[in-house]
């Protein structure tokens, strides 16, 4: 697979204890092709090192083994131009308003200001923030907030969208429909997506491929299509072959997720 | 709103006038008097030496108290065990009556101008390090690991995430540490110097001399107070996490 957008070959992470503890064998090794513009969708038991390897993926940690390329090029301890990441948690910055908090990386990487202004607005309406660009965060409620960090990752405009459970925070109605949104903007802006996330329901509706992880140390156990339309949402929930998808996802994590709580 | 402030001078003054003629113009002069003292104190040609030793004493000790205390708080704040072996000792510190220092400092410094200094110093530092420790605490990992996301270089993040997200709290220390640095001179005056406010105050009790000790209480409330209410109108408007909706 030449054409692969984002390439893992064998990639560990093994954190150091700290003082006298053991090293943690977090990650790996795991290989993975993300295609262009393809929507994939990670699922796991809570600490299997789904997060890990976005971070890794990302640059924002490096792999203590194997190689991570982006776009041809080797991602080592550094972002890449054209990863664009969204977090779990509420990370925008509560001294700006919605509208500087979106346009923060773009008047950073010292773009014009009417440039900045152009591509805010335009993302802004897209998000369906337009009319809240003068709030500040703690006025906005929490989907909101999550809305402004998704819409502050696009301004950027990346090819490739890390998504560390951004709606893990968020209630079950909001939930699916920031997942249209999502598909929604999946579909208008063309790029890859990585979803990490530890609902199956979110990975079977909204993903092209979903990759099923193992208890830690987390490596890839099996890899689902979906074979869903490009054209869909979250009406799909209702159709047969949705059913068989999650129990497909379920039956190999079920006996992973109790290895996770046996240990924890 | 100005009426309000209004209201409460007048409230103030009433209070003073009163106070005076319960208590006796020989205790406590009223309002009148201490305005006409202040202006016999300006008129004197001595009284502006000692507002100038004062005010260089004061302005090199909050130096002192900001740099010092910016320095302390930052590297307490940046790793969590010195935070937790120093926080807890700054603490007990800010708690001494510092005044029982003052001897050991006049050893140290001699008597004069240095001394003064290292006692106004001595009151601020703490509280500047202990505000700019909450200050870097409040830094959430989140936002630096979004502004490493959104490839900030190192430079970047400490200018537009590190300081704007303590900004608040490293003023609330700023407007504490100048309190207390102003108190910490003015007593360092009182004893052991022959120059400066404190020691004229000092000096006004020793004569009994109710005007001056009133004129100069009254011109060292107006300073601080303003200075005060300067400072906490800039926290509050930095402070965005406490705006409501």
């Amino acid at each position: 697979m030449n054409d692969a957008h984002a390439k893992l070959r064998g990639v560990k992470r093994i954190y150091r204890g700290v003082g006298k503890q053991p090293p943690t064998h977090a990650l790996g090794p795991v290989d993975l092709d993300l295609k262009r513009g393809e929507f994939l969708s990670v699922v796991g038991p809570s600490g299997c090192g789904k997060s890990t390897l976005l971070d890794v993926l990302a640059g924002l940690a490096r792999p203590d083994e194997g190689t991570i390329e982006f776009e041809g090029k080797l991602v080592q301890g550094e972002v890449p131009d054209g990863i664009g990441v969204v977090f779990q948690e509420d990370s925008s910055f509560p001294w700006l308003t919605v509208r500087e908090n979106a346009g923060f990386a773009l008047a950073r990487a010292g773009m014009a200001p009417a440039e900045i202004k152009e591509r805010v607005d335009a993302t802004l309406s897209f998000m369906g923030l337009a009319s809240f660009a003068e709030s500040y965060p703690v006025q906005l409620s929490g989907g909101m907030r999550q809305r402004l960090c998704i819409a502050r990752t696009l301004v950027t405009r990346p090819r490739l969208l890390l998504l560390d459970e951004p709606f893990g925070a968020l209630d079950q109605q909001t939930r699916l429909l920031m997942g249209d949104e999502l598909l929604r903007l999946w579909r208008e802006t063309g790029a890859t997506v990585l979803l990490i996330t530890h609902a199956l329901d979110e990975a079977a509706m909204l993903s092209d491929r979903v990759a099923v992880m193992s208890a830690r140390p987390g490596v890839i156990l099996d890899l689902v299509e979906t074979d869903w339309p490009r054209d869909r949402d979250s009406r799909i929930v209702s159709e047969p072959s949705f059913g068989a998808v999650t129990a497909r996802l379920w039956s190999t994590l079920r006996g992973e997720s109790m290895k996770s709580m046996a240990t924890q | 709103m100005k009426f309000d402030k209004l209201l409460v001078l007048a409230a103030i003054l009433g209070v003073w006038q009163m106070t005076s003629l319960l208590v006796g113009v020989e205790v406590l002069t009223p309002p009148l008097g201490t305005f006409a003292k202040i202006g016999r104190l300006f008129a004197d040609p001595d009284f502006g030496g000692h507002v100038w030793e004062t005010t260089r004493a004061f302005a090199l000790a909050l130096v002192l108290s900001l740099a010092i205390g910016l320095l302390v708080g930052l590297a307490l704040g940046a790793d969590r065990l010195a935070a937790e072996v120093g926080e807890p000792m700054l603490t007990a510190f800010y708690a001494i009556p510092k005044v029982t220092l003052y001897p050991v400092i006049l050893l140290f410094f001699g008597l004069g101008f240095a001394a003064k200094v290292a006692f106004g110093a001595l009151h601020g530092i703490i509280p500047v390090a202990l505000f700019t420790m909450a200050g870097v605490r409040n830094v959430k990992p989140g936002w630096l690991r979004a502004a490493r996301a959104m490839r900030l270089t190192k430079l970047q993040i400490a200018r537009s995430v590190l300081l704007p997200a303590a900004l608040p709290e490293l003023v609330a220390g700023l407007r504490v540490g100048t309190a207390l640095t102003l108190l910490g001179t003015l007593i360092g005056e009182m004893f052991a110097s022959q120059r400066g406010l404190g020691y004229l105050l000092l000096q006004a009790m020793e004569r009994n001399d109710p005007a001056t000790i009133t004129a100069l209480a009254l011109l060292l409330t107006i300073f601080a107070t303003s200075a005060s209410a300067l400072l906490l109108a800039l926290e509050r408007r930095l402070d965005h996490a406490r705006v409501v909706a």
